[in-house]
């Protein structure tokens, strides 16, 4: 019973979500909503990997983009050849997008499974190098496969994802996450972080810990990719350089390692931002977004180096709780 | 907590985006979008200051039937996602009547569609990619494509060049050099002339001697290297070094400064086709570019000129509408004939494409580019 519920109330809330967001905005609000929800997921599911587990991954974008690349090619390159009369129809082709995000996010899951076995054994600096290393080589990977467009990109690709969906995965995908943490596999990623000897010493495999909390996360990266692929409607190699990892890093360490409220706050204020200081253009005749942009971030982290929200999720702040409810004091 | 709330405050003052603006039936709203900062922002800074030379040209004249030109510029910063994002918002905030942008090929595709979807007009200034105008009816271009870029290489190769016996230098990375060169190969044979060999790199190598070896050995007359500035300097070199005299012809891919800071000497003598000359002595083209030294202290790049004559092509385009918008508008765009630009003068097809000449450069020692002749289409 108490799963209907919590069903009914969720598709309620991305109805009310979607329907709002796609009927009192214009096209160009609707966009940069639509990048936040996008952020949103990449910077929620990085935290898995550098707030809640302890390790420092620089490659995110790069898992973006297998599932960018793996949806897109299947909606654009397979689905005009199928000639099945279901996939005519608007059901039909939207269950095949759907279809698409889940492999593309497949895809992107496998490919964080290949690069963490190996990669995961390291430690801190060196992690971050190899996981950049990673990022990379996924890009230029896909610069030289020519099919998919190579290094002119990906046109024509049909604009399959909306407010909707892209609202209803930022729901899922943040509860989801959230009860990832909350349930005993989480307890093990916040045990690795918080001391990786004490871990293993307790008799768990701290490589598989890792390495589970590296797939989830790029699982949802992959997710996002086929998100943002089908918004964009055209993809390029070059998006996905590692600037954009570096991007979603910000977001997770402004927002605080280890919240996940806090990085959907980080994500939209990072996102919203540089859109925000558009009109400044006009007024001051210079562009000087990526100057504002870069002393939010410093005086944000000299002022609160834990990040904004720090370990705690928003609500605490409101019930003024002492202790968080996973019974750390922080 | 304090602090907490202070940062709340701060995220909702950046949410608040300006809200939309009044539409002035008096003004003709001209939107850009283009590559202000980031690794190519030279060239979206000499496009602006081209495009920006014709508005206030033709508002200081009292604007087109009475209607001044309003141009509202955003950066992109050279990245796709961001270019769709302005263009959006210069579609649905700004409400703009007419797009110019932009230049590499990779941000016209992705803003094309949208502005497609809209109807909103748009022109690029030197966007060479065959797909960006491709199945488009609002999509123009003021540049030539990469295919005619091609034939007039072959053609210059083939008719003053004496050409018969060519070697191909191909970036299998690029889309623009393989493409260059196949449309090259083509005409070449058709004319007579035969390709010997085919070499190819990947961009961003910098040993060629394995190449030109292979070349050297079939005793070519020409060499066409269809790729970037970087690689053909160094090829270059190379080939200086190992005693090889052919000439090297190439495409627009060769206009930079860096070309003579990498390759210095051993550029001379070597050929490229461009969009236009400084050296070219037409009134038209010596008054832009006085005109434009006195304004900026710089002399202006291919670029420049391109971003020029895409907003004096609109500007016509609007004369001839009496400052109507909208599929009047296109209509005329699209009807766009011999029209006397800056970089030659411009014809628009029925692909929406601009049928124009291309100019031959000879590359001196010094780095300047010395004009050899102008090919029409």
């Amino acid at each position: 019973m108490r799963q209907i519920k919590h069903l009914f109330i969720f598709s309620a809330l991305v109805l009310l979500m979607g329907f709002s967001f796609s009927n009192f905005l214009g096209i160009y609000h609707q966009t940069i909503l639509a990048l936040c929800g996008i952020n949103i997921i990449l910077a929620v599911s990085l935290n898995l990997v550098n707030g809640f587990t302890g390790q420092f991954s620089l490659g995110h974008a790069g898992f973006m983009a297998v599932g960018a690349y793996v949806s897109a090619a299947l909606t654009t390159l397979w689905l005009p050849t199928l000639t099945n009369p279901f996939l005519m129809t608007e059901i039909g082709v939207n269950l095949f997008f759907l279809f698409a995000l889940l492999a593309g996010g497949i895809a992107a899951g496998l490919t964080g499974f290949l690069v963490g076995v190996p990669s995961l054994r390291l430690k801190g600096d060196y992690l971050a190098v190899v996981t950049l290393g990673f990022g990379e080589i996924i890009r230029i990977f896909i610069l030289n496969i020519e099919p998919i467009g190579g290094a002119r990109g990906l046109i024509g690709i049909p604009q399959l994802s909306n407010l909707y969906w892209i609202f209803g995965f930022v729901l899922l995908i943040c509860i989801w996450i959230h009860r990832i943490v909350s349930s005993i596999p989480g307890k093990q990623f916040m045990a690795v972080r918080d001391d990786e000897t004490a871990t293993s010493a307790m008799g768990l495999s701290t490589t598989r810990i890792k390495v589970r909390s590296f797939v989830y996360a790029s699982f949802f990266a992959g997710i996002a990719g086929g998100l943002f692929a089908h918004y964009i409607a055209y993809l390029n190699p070059a998006t996905f350089n590692f600037n954009y990892s570096f991007q979603i890093v910000a977001m997770v360490v402004l927002g605080g390692m280890g919240s996940l409220t806090g990085s959907v706050a980080a994500a939209i204020l990072l996102t919203g931002l540089l859109e925000a200081l558009r009109p400044l253009q006009d007024l001051t005749g210079v562009d000087l977004r990526m100057v504002i942009y870069a002393l939010t971030l410093i005086v944000l982290m000299l002022t609160r180096p834990e990040g904004m929200f720090g370990r705690h999720e928003i609500w605490e702040f409101f019930k003024k709780f002492k202790k968080s409810p996973q019974g750390f004091v922080r | 907590m304090k602090r907490f709330n202070s940062s709340l405050a701060f995220l909702f003052l950046a949410l608040a985006a300006v809200g939309c603006k009044q539409k002035n039936q008096n003004v003709i709203r001209v939107g850009e979008f283009g590559s202000m900062t980031g690794t190519e922002a030279t060239f979206g800074i000499s496009t602006h200051r081209g495009i920006k030379m014709v508005i206030d040209d033709v508002n200081k004249a009292g604007g087109i039937n009475g209607k001044q030109l309003e141009l509202i510029s955003y950066d992109e910063g050279g990245k796709p996602e961001e270019a769709v994002t302005v263009v959006t918002k210069l579609i649905a905030q700004d409400k703009v009547d007419i797009i110019l942008g932009e230049v590499a090929s990779s941000r016209s595709l992705a803003a094309a569609p949208i502005a497609q979807r809209n109807k909103v007009p748009m022109i690029s200034p030197s966007s060479t990619n065959p797909k960006v105008t491709e199945g488009r009816d609002y999509v123009f271009r003021v540049c030539f494509t990469d295919p005619f870029q091609g034939k007039v290489l072959a053609r210059f190769a083939r008719e003053d060049l004496k050409a018969k016996r060519a070697a191909l230098l191909i970036d299998k990375k690029s889309d623009y050099s393989v493409g260059l060169a196949d449309f090259f190969r083509k005409t070449f044979e058709s004319l007579g002339g035969e390709i010997v060999i085919e070499q190819n790199y990947a961009g961003g190598d910098m040993d060629f001697k394995g190449q030109l070896t292979s070349i050297k050995s079939k005793n070519v007359d020409v060499i066409l290297h269809s790729g970037y500035y970087t690689e053909v300097a160094l090829t270059m070199k190379q080939a200086k070094d190992l005693g090889i005299k052919t000439v090297f012809i190439g495409g627009d891919g060769w206009d930079s400064p860096k070309l003579s800071e990498i390759g210095g000497k051993a550029i001379d003598g070597h050929y490229f086709s461009n969009h236009y000359s400084v050296d070219d002595q037409d009134p038209r083209v010596q008054d832009f570019i006085k005109r434009y030294k006195a304004l900026y202290k710089e002399v202006p790049d291919g670029l420049a000129a391109m971003g020029y004559d895409a907003a004096l092509v609109m500007v016509d385009a609007l004369k001839r509408t009496n400052g109507q918008v909208g599929p009047v508008f296109r209509d005329a765009l699209a009807a766009t004939k011999n029209f006397p630009g800056v970089t030659g003068v411009i014809t628009i097809d029925e692909n929406r494409n601009a049928s124009k000449p291309a100019v031959i450069l000879k590359v001196q020692g010094d780095g300047s580019y010395k004009f050899v002749k102008r090919v029409n289409p």
